[in-house]
């Protein structure tokens, strides 16, 4: 009592008082490494260096198809300055690895699959030194045929001796001569996004005394990194080591294995450390991309618009090696008819190789492709039902407890319609008529061609949903361990920050568990237990739970001591800003005296409830939990030259809970300006397998001008009663959703049918006017 | 051994007049003038180009600025288009201060000069239509002092090239004081390389209308017929005003002789354009019908 009557002379002192920190669950706590990323002081893997450090080069195929004939490296070894060149000969463990199948070689060695693909690696004491020596090793190629079109995959020659097809699902739901009185069709194609994640891929390894090795890059999954690379090296896992250095900001697998298993075999084979910093280029070539998707669909409905009955055919290029094409294909056919009540589904989802980039993990892999595809179709049906596009869409939303084409029943919170109509409803934004003319932000920016008299203006709506953590029975477990000394708490867990704010979420939870302020989160190493990739959201759920668990048993030990001597339970007491109270106020003491100078551990692990792998007829409870977003976008289209500028997205979500309210709206309103990239100007082109321009020039992602007004309408808090704090993934749906919702807009804008991914501006020109 | 030393040491030299740059450039044929390096750099860090010695123009404050010169203004190459971009300028030469705004964001437009601009001669240079429009004349500094003038247009489609030890020192553009316009079309909202950019000047006292079209070619096209056949129809005593009509059909007459209609096959077929193509010739049109409007309004 007196302690706290004491504090709070002190504030009522100390005018003004001291803005209090933010703190514990629901608190905008900063990001702690904010400071370091805007000032330029952030430690990022291309920053690193080790005394007497060779760099290396990959020598990347050239050709999309090729049979190698000859590797003759030995103008490269006989450069000054070169101190290793490696190749498929050299690599002393497993020959392939890849998640889920190990297809993928570390070198090429008999043929090459796409462009880009790894040959040959070389150390030396220059980076341009090693990259001429890698230019001088001599492959002698015999150039095949490239297989770029999916469709022809079938049919075509295998690319690899498992043969083309990676994966094939037929889903069957329901009966199939159901038919409806109304009948849409479409045909829709969606492009090849490149996750471009911002800072150079990089990495160091540095070889160890004991023969093995250890890697520091920005891995997101650094244990399966760990795992490949010993395979690959030969040598046990615990004689492989990957320190996570500063991750820049992942959407996607950040990890090219293509140059970082060559680092750690030509640091084991010189015995001296080495560095390899890939160029934008190497980094278009090499790391995974978003499927580009070819999708049928035909939507049968009754005279009121009620879904009767969906079939659809989804294809994805998965480029030439499998990688976690079969999970995309799971969402895709899972969530193929979106967040609607459909009984009858009957779906046919492919995953083929071909020799186009390779395809993997970005984040919304797979339920973002069919959503533009499904949400064009029920624009389509409004149109023809001529029915009001958000009406027709509520009649057909899904809530809890309906089922899933998969047959999988929704258990989580489903707030579709709620989530439509709060974007319906919201406010349309005010056209421009009160500022003069030349202040507008026309299509084409503010020094470009648009014309208000071309200008129209589209509002359209999407519907999105993607399922969180891995599915069909994927092992999503994490562990943590925190530790408490002399009223610091310390978190050790292998959840990698990629961006997603795991490390102030690990603050805010021990925070609000132990009533600690400072809590600090150790980097990251594979000498830590596992906590699994970095990806849908996984450890805002497993990692956060196994923290929170972990933290309990803290508590459980700091307080048992104390509710022993007191004859009371230790759910009694309470820990606030760093003061142990009982209920009855009896009690009353510091955390700090309390802990008597100890030092207290926990370790605990977090497993989501297990999911079954789709049968035979694509049948089973696959995911864990669903997200749900809905979107209204508004665009202005100029609609002689094609222009197309997204005003304002309008954007509903279902959270479960909100837990750090400005880094979720970080989150969002990323996953959005993702999405305006894949509607709008995001397609990494090739030409026979080749990839035209591998440059930010030619790719051209979204500026500070391009992303909208993003208004976060609505955030439906209902607790996902299996997720640890009820919350669920916030940063894929908006991605799912945004493309569908701008395609719709400018479907409104120009009643074009709008049925490729980017909108190409030919696709929103309007000749007869 | 070790092979950090040769690739280390790379002459620099910063001369400030224009002639001591070209005595640099004689001095080292191998060397390579460098002045915003917005181009020149990229190439260089992606290892495409290993200049064995550079000669930076950044110090040459002569080039730097502009001045009058009968009825003309004499551009120095140096001019950055963050510079070309600032009102005082836009008053002086109005298309170039767009083209200049244009193009892409405030790092390259600090950074990336006029002369620059017109040496890359990038098919997507925002400047070179508005040049070619101009009918600019460039002042090109040689060896001893020398002095020759060469038409830009010249100089972009190969007719004439720098020789040895030469750089781009000045650029002449009539000072026509009438509206001119510059429209770009562009991918994004953001800054972003022209798909097809429209310059469109008027020139009062010839009672002429010049028109350029870039990047859709390697170099900026001039629809010299159209440009004739719309100069007729302005009523240049009566606030050149102009019937719309004829602007459509202006936009259309400068797409169709920059983007033609396929040449016949012998058996009389004609294959139609492919469909990115036509859109290109439709936003041509528009591009070239706005520009031409809104210079009459």
């Amino acid at each position: 009592m007196s302690n706290e009557a004491a504090t709070a002379t002190t504030t009522a002192e100390a005018a003004p008082a001291p803005e209090p920190l933010p703190h514990g669950l629901g608190a905008s706590l900063p990001a702690a490494d904010a400071r370091a990323k805007t000032e330029g002081t952030f430690p990022y893997a291309a920053d690193l260096w080790a005394e007497g450090l060779l760099w290396a080069a990959v020598l990347r195929s050239p050709h999309p198809h090729a049979r190698i004939v000859d590797i003759d490296t030995s103008h490269a070894r006989d450069m000054p300055g070169v101190r290793a060149v490696v190749t498929h000969e050299d690599v002393p463990g497993a020959a392939h690895h890849g998640r889920g199948k190990a297809d993928r070689p570390v070198f090429a060695s008999e043929v090459v699959r796409h462009h880009g693909e790894p040959i040959a690696a070389v150390a030396a004491d220059h980076p341009d030194t090693a990259r001429m020596a890698a230019a001088a090793i001599m492959v002698e190629y015999e150039v095949l045929e490239p297989v770029t079109d999916p469709e022809q995959a079938f049919e075509a020659e295998p690319l690899h001796p498992d043969g083309n097809l990676i994966r094939h699902i037929p889903l069957r739901h329901g009966d199939p001569d159901a038919a409806g009185e109304i009948v849409v069709e479409g045909l829709y194609r969606i492009g090849r996004q490149d996750p471009a994640p911002i800072g150079a891929e990089a990495g160091l390894a540095v070889p160890r005394p004991d023969g093995g090795v250890e890697l520091y890059l920005a891995s997101t999954d650094p244990h399966t990194d760990r795992d490949t690379a010993a395979a690959c090296y030969g040598l046990e896992p615990e004689r492989v080591k990957i320190v996570v250095t500063g991750v820049p900001g992942a959407t996607a697998d950040r990890e090219d294995q293509g140059f970082q298993l060559p680092l750690g075999l030509l640091a084991l084979k010189t015995q001296c450390p080495v560095k390899l910093t890939a160029t934008r280029e190497e980094s278009f070539l090499g790391h995974a991309h978003r499927h580009p998707t070819l999708l049928r669909y035909r939507h049968h409905a009754d005279a009121e618009g009620r879904l009767v009955k969906v079939e659809a055919q989804i294809l994805l290029d998965a480029g030439a090696y499998a990688d976690t094409s079969s999970e995309a294909l799971a969402a895709a056919v899972g969530f193929a008819c979106g967040p609607y009540v459909v009984p009858n589904a009957f779906i046919e989802g492919w995953a083929v190789r071909t020799n186009n980039p390779p395809s993997g993990h970005v984040r919304g892999e797979g339920a973002m492709q069919v959503c533009a595809a499904y949400e064009a179709q029920m624009d389509k049906l409004a149109k023809k039902l001529g029915v009001d596009p958000a009406e027709l869409r509520l009649r057909n939303a899904m809530a809890t407890g309906d089922v899933l084409p998969t047959g999988q029943t929704v258990t989580c919170p489903a707030p579709v319609a709620e989530l439509l109509q709060a974007v319906r409803d919201f406010p349309l934004p005010a056209l421009p008529k009160d500022t003069p003319e030349d202040e507008w932000l026309l299509p084409g920016g503010p020094e470009g061609a648009g014309e208000p008299g071309a200008v129209r203006r589209g509002v359209g709506y999407g519907l999105g949903m993607v399922h969180m953590l891995g599915a069909e029975g994927a092992d999503e477990v994490s562990t943590a361990t925190v530790k408490v000394q002399d009223g610091v708490a310390t978190v050790l867990c292998a959840a990698v920050e990629t961006g997603q704010g795991f490390t102030t979420l690990a603050r805010q939870i021990v925070q609000e568990t132990l009533g600690i302020d400072e809590v600090h989160v150790a980097p990251v190493d594979t000498d830590q237990p596992p906590a699994g990739a970095g990806n849908r959201s996984r450890h805002t759920w497993v990692s956060g739970g196994a923290v929170e668990r972990a933290a309990k048993m803290v508590r459980t030990q700091l307080l048992q001591p104390l509710a022993h001597k007191f004859g009371m339970s230790t759910e009694l007491l309470q820990i606030t800003d760093g003061k142990i109270t009982s209920y009855d106020g009896v009690l009353s003491t510091t955390v700090t005296e309390a802990m008597d100078g100890k030092e207290l551990w926990a370790t605990a692990q977090c497993r989501p409830h297990p999911t079954e792998p789709l049968g035979e007829h694509g049948q089973g409870d696959a995911f864990v939990g669903m997200a749900f977003c809905a979107i209204r976008a508004v665009v202005d289209v100029d609609i002689e030259l094609g222009s197309v500028r997204v005003v304002e997205l309008a954007l509903a979500q279902d959270v479960g809970r909100v837990l750090n309210p400005a880094q979720l709206a970080a989150r969002v309103e990323a996953g959005a300006t993702q999405g305006v990239g894949i509607a709008l100007t995001e397609n990494l082109r090739t030409a026979r397998g080749l990839i035209r321009h591998p440059d930010l020039t030619g790719y051209a992602l979204p500026t500070a001008l391009d992303a909208p007004d993003i208004r976060i309408v609505k955030l439906v808090e209902e607790r996902d009663v299996v997720a640890p704090f009820g919350a669920k993934a916030v940063s894929a749906v908006p991605v799912v959703t945004t493309p569908a919702a701008i395609a719709s807009a400018v479907r409104a804008a120009t009643g074009r049918p709008v049925n490729r991914l980017p909108i190409r501006p030919q696709a929103a020109v309007v000749t007869d006017r | 051994m070790t092979t950090h030393a040769p690739q280390a040491a790379q002459a620099v030299t910063l001369p400030t007049t224009l002639d001591e740059a070209v005595a640099a450039l004689t001095a080292v044929p191998t060397a390579v003038p460098v002045a915003g390096g917005t181009d020149l750099m990229a190439a260089v860090n992606s290892g495409q180009l290993r200049p064995a010695a550079l000669v930076g123009l950044g110090r040459i404050s002569e080039i730097r600025g502009w001045q009058y010169q009968d009825g003309h203004a004499l551009l120095g190459a140096g001019l950055t288009h963050a510079r070309m971009g600032r009102p005082d300028f836009a008053a002086l030469i109005p298309a170039l201060a767009a083209a200049a705004r244009a193009a892409g964001p405030p790092q390259i437009r600090n950074a990336g000069t006029l002369g620059g601009n017109i040496a890359s001669a990038a098919p997507t240079g925002d400047a070179l239509p508005v040049l070619a429009a101009l009918e600019a004349t460039l002042i090109i500094a040689g060896p001893g002092g020398a002095r020759r003038e060469i038409p830009v247009s010249h100089l972009l489609a190969g007719v004439e090239m720098l020789r040895g030890g030469e750089l781009i020192g000045y650029v002449r553009v009539p000072l026509l004081h009438a509206p001119q316009v510059f429209l770009k079309a562009t991918g994004r909202t953001g800054p972003g390389r022209a798909v097809a950019s429209v310059a469109v000047v008027l020139d009062p006292a010839r009672r002429g209308v010049r028109c350029a079209v870039g990047a859709i070619a390697p170099m900026p096209l001039r629809p010299l017929d159209a440009e004739q056949w719309v100069a007729r129809l302005i009523d240049w005593d009566n606030n050149r005003t102009i019937v719309p009509e004829a602007l459509a059909a202006f936009g259309e007459y400068v797409a169709a002789a920059c983007i033609p209609d396929p040449v016949p096959e012998a058996d009389g077929t004609v294959q139609p354009l492919p469909p990115a193509v036509l859109h290109l010739r439709r936003t041509v049109a528009a591009l070239a019908r706005r520009a031409l409007g809104r210079a009459l309004s």
